[in-house]
């Protein structure tokens, strides 16, 4: 039963995800270069704000199945971030893929433990 | 980047085929990539500590996108244009976590285990780096090998 919450969750992660990423693109405007990932930087945020939540609130299996595993782990992505990084690297923007690893990292750390207070605590 | 591509590369933005298309190839990657890693952690729980499984999971997954996306958007080798929204941002996006992560890093520090913690986040971070950048070289040279093999200019 898991494994199918799992795949629903997955399901509907990654698209949010790339919608996520579209959003914020088409928000920089027409014709601005597309120079810092923050496309990839707000879905990995929400997603650590949302797995914190859950953690938090101590959800069931099968929730935790679905929203944690699935949507959140879906929702954010690592692969698509080292990539970003490595193009910002490549293309000599050093400072900036150094900064996107670093906020990226602090974000969502900061997001984990305020969605985990939120709702009752690491303990909880 | 090829001057002399024989059809138009695909630019890395939106792919050409329709919204609702690509929507539903990354809906499947998606699945599939979560289902793989939710399945590698059922196969190695791992019993605290170092989270071994995620790392292995984001790590490898950082290879598998610098082939891809070298093989797709740099050099226009695959260009079939569902191929990236569904293995790269699915499959690969689905099956790597940066919220796993994230957390596995605050659990660590919950549990006191600063060292571990610090460790987990940055050998994470510089394991996946290298292996994406290890991937890209290796994938170029390998296309560029291959394509003076045929007599052709890369």
């Amino acid at each position: 039963m898991n494994w199918l919450l799992v795949a629903i969750g997955g399901a509907v992660g990654a698209p949010l995800r790339y919608l996520t990423d579209r959003a914020v693109q088409a928000h920089q405007g027409p014709g601005v270069p597309y120079v810092f990932p923050w496309g990839t930087f707000a879905a990995n945020t929400a997603g650590s704000l949302l797995l914190g939540l859950l953690t938090g609130a101590a959800v069931s299996s099968p929730a935790h199945a679905l929203l944690a595993t699935g949507l959140c782990g879906a929702l954010t992505t690592y692969s698509t971030f080292s990539y970003e990084t490595l193009r910002l690297a490549e293309t000599g923007r050093t400072f900036l893929a150094g900064a996107n690893v670093l906020a990226s990292l602090l974000a969502g750390l900061g997001a984990v433990f305020l969605g985990a207070e939120l709702t009752g605590g690491f303990g909880g | 980047m090829s001057e002399q591509a024989p059809q138009e590369l695909p630019e890395p933005g939106p792919p050409a085929a329709p919204q609702s298309r690509v929507l539903a190839a990354v809906a499947a990657g998606g699945a599939l990539g979560a289902l793989a890693r939710y399945g590698a952690l059922v196969l190695w729980p791992g019993g605290g500590g170092f989270p071994w499984t995620v790392f292995v999971v984001n790590v490898s997954g950082c290879a598998l996108i610098g082939a891809l996306m070298v093989l797709t958007v740099e050099r226009g080798r695959v260009t079939h244009p569902l191929v990236r929204p569904f293995l790269g941002v699915g499959v690969l996006g689905g099956f790597t976590t940066f919220s796993t992560y994230a957390a596995g890093v605050s659990d660590l520090l919950v549990r006191q285990e600063v060292l571990t913690a610090m460790a987990y986040a940055a050998v994470t971070a510089a394991a996946a780096l290298g292996a994406v950048w290890a991937a890209a070289v290796a994938t170029r040279a390998w296309l560029d090998r291959s394509a003076s093999g045929e007599g052709r200019a890369a």
